[in-house]
């Protein structure tokens, strides 16, 4: 860092072919031109110029800084931007937005399809990072705690830790579109996995998304905490791997049983990273997209991204923008109330 | 990673009381039951995919619980040729090669200078950068799309390519400024006494210093743009032939129920995971460490 002021003079090389006579400072006009010129081009008077150091330096940050923040500014940020305006507008995809205030809030307040999608996607808010993180952390401390006691040791993971930890993670890498389709046949009513199985013991499987909402739900909590658990499971077990032994050793010692070294040792150490987890996970499930618009038949139930979405391909641009404010809001509130409902005092170890 | 890395031997402590190792067998078979039940959820959809994918669609429909009774490829031919698997499939790689050469080096580029320069605003820029991770993308999705027409790159290669380089830059760049600031300052100083420019320095001494954050970014970067869907949904959704991978099967899940061939879907559901999986597999360190950087921002 700051390599440009220290080596201002010139190489030792170059003195000898002009001896010691220093090069005549540039000119202002000189020294702006050379910010366009490449070095090469770049009259020698310029480039032993004091000044051309940090004109040298600039020159550099504004040529590598440039082509990415302008395909920042263009393709996301500006559209962030704009998405706040257009859902004060009435536009619809033409030249014109004319101004409306709050009439797309006003009008979203009173449509009872944003408040249908609303309660699935706040149902998910709710229940998809309870769900996923009590598994995750449940298989993380199965797999760093539940393992056979080996001689002198307080803690044991379990044989094939590795194994289980790459076969929760698959879902992880699949694309979410690609899990969607396959739970869709998984879920099928007729020739699907689950009620295939279930015809097979002789009962009858419900039509998982054929129509009834608390199944659709169901089915759609189902597929995001699959989707989900080896990811919290890696998380969670790297954090419980990074305790120190001593402090399990401690709580045994003192005849503290597992569920309970869990509870009073384990959680609280990785509490930062379990917060952490809970937020990101709630974004995920209010973010819920893909596995809605391909899986669920739009019949049976949305969640607000895929109304969202509708009111797009309706053409009603305004009013869709300003739903995405309001998955805004609600996501930065949910953060908010996680971060302080979890905030504890930090455990050094 | 795991505890399960073997500490000395020492003697007398509360392990060793009989008891405790009584519990500790019930408590390992416990967990193993545990762990191998969901090894059974979180895999068994995946090879009930890749088993059916055998099997000729009429027998799926009347028992989808049964095994392949001989190995019928012709669904894998028909997922490549008619259902246009192949097609999708390049059309994902070439919009790939070119997002993800274009992340890393702007990504990189614009860490790099962040993290190594002082230069007024350097805050502002990192900060917009750090920013930009928190909005999702949904609230952004009319406004692209009319961006995008207005330049003249909806439903072309070069606009998803500058739109998945656009909506990776954020973490890609946040996660290697802070590589950045990690490497010695030495190295570059002496590059720099020597002669080198500042454009050489970055390209042949520090580049080459931060591999290790560049695998792990762009693992991350590979499978975020491989799979993702919902950008080529938005600015890809003209013409079927120009589809990408996840959005030909979700389209596909729809037409083959019209045309009654569920074997080709779940051959191309095959294809489309096999590679993936496999190529996790051999990298699942790399992987797993790249994707949970992500929740830890």
């Amino acid at each position: 860092m700051r390599t440009d002021t220290r080596v201002a003079k010139p190489p030792p090389s170059k003195k000898r072919a002009e001896p010691e006579a220093p090069p005549k400072p540039a000119n202002g006009l000189l020294l702006c031109l050379a910010f366009l010129l490449p070095p090469g081009l770049t009259p020698r008077r310029v480039r032993y110029d004091r000044r051309y150091r940090t004109l040298d330096k600039y020159r550099f940050i504004v040529g590598f800084l440039a082509v990415p923040l302008a395909f920042y500014a263009l393709f996301v940020v500006s559209p962030f931007l704009q998405a706040i305006y257009y859902s004060f507008t009435d536009w619809s995809g033409g030249p014109v937005a004319n101004f409306i205030g709050f009439d797309n809030y006003r009008k979203m307040w009173d449509d009872e399809r944003f408040w249908d999608s609303l309660e699935v996607s706040a149902l998910l808010l709710v229940i998809a990072p309870l769900l996923t993180l009590v598994l995750g952390m449940f298989f993380a401390y199965m797999i760093t705690a539940g393992g056979r006691h080996r001689r002198g040791q307080a803690i044991a993971g379990v044989v094939g830790s590795s194994f289980y930890k790459v076969v929760y993670f698959f879902p992880q890498v699949l694309s979410v579109a690609i899990i969607a389709v396959v739970w869709g046949r998984v879920l099928n009513t007729n020739s699907g996995l689950i009620n295939g199985g279930l015809e097979k013991v002789g009962v009858d499987g419900p039509a998982w998304l054929g129509g009834d909402h608390a199944l659709g739900v169901l089915s759609l909590l189902t597929v995001i905490s699959w989707s989900f658990v080896g990811f919290y499971v890696v998380l969670f077990s790297a954090a419980m791997g990074a305790i120190p032994k001593d402090i399990h050793e401690a709580a045994l010692l003192d005849g503290a049983g597992r569920a309970r070294t869990f509870f009073s040792v384990t959680l609280p150490l990785i509490w930062d990273t379990v917060r952490t987890g809970w937020i990101y996970m709630g974004i995920q499930a209010l973010d819920t997209f893909a596995i809605c618009l391909v899986m669920v038949p739009s019949h049976v139930l949305k969640v607000t991204p895929v109304f969202l979405y509708e009111r797009f391909r309706d053409g009603q641009y305004g009013y869709a923008t300003s739903i995405g404010v309001v998955l805004l809001v609600l996501s930065m509130v949910f953060s908010l109330i996680v971060m302080r409902a979890g905030n504890r005092d930090r455990i050094e170890y | 990673m795991t505890t399960t890395a073997t500490t000395a031997p020492r003697p007398g402590t509360a392990a060793d009381a009989p008891h405790e190792k009584g519990s500790g067998t019930t408590l390992n078979v416990f967990s193993h039951a545990f762990l191998v039940l969901w090894v059974v959820l979180a895999a068994g959809p995946l090879i009930w995919v890749a088993l059916t994918a055998f099997r000729p669609s009429a027998e799926i429909l009347s028992d989808p619980m049964g095994w392949p009774a001989s190995f019928h490829w012709e669904n894998f031919t028909n997922a490549w040729n008619k259902a246009n698997i192949g097609q999708y499939t390049v059309n994902s790689l070439i919009i790939l090669a070119g997002s993800l050469t274009g992340t890393m080096l702007l990504g990189s580029m614009a860490a790099y200078v962040i993290a190594r320069f002082t230069f007024p605003g350097n805050r502002l820029v990192f900060m917009l950068f750090a920013g930009g991770m928190m909005f999702p993308v949904i609230l952004a999705l009319v406004p692209l799309f009319a961006v995008m027409e207005n330049f003249g790159l909806l439903d072309t290669r070069a606009g998803l390519m500058i739109a998945y380089i656009a909506y990776s830059l954020p973490f890609t760049t946040f996660f290697l400024t802070s590589f950045f600031r990690t490497l010695p300052t030495g190295v570059q100083e002496a590059a720099m006494v020597d002669g080198a420019s500042h454009t050489r320095t970055f390209f042949q001494i520090m580049l080459p210093m931060a591999k290790p954050g560049l695998v792990s970014i762009g693992i991350f970067n590979f499978l975020g743009q491989w799979n993702q869907y919902l950008l080529p949904l938005l600015l890809n959704n003209e013409d079927e032939k120009s589809y990408v991978l996840p959005q030909g099967l979700a389209s596909l899940a729809v037409s083959q129920g019209y045309r009654g061939d569920w074997g080709a879907l779940f051959a191309g559901l095959t294809i489309a995971m096999l590679p993936v999986l496999v190529v996790y597999a051999v990298f699942q360190r790399q992987v797993q460490a790249g994707l949970t950087a992500g929740a830890l921002k």
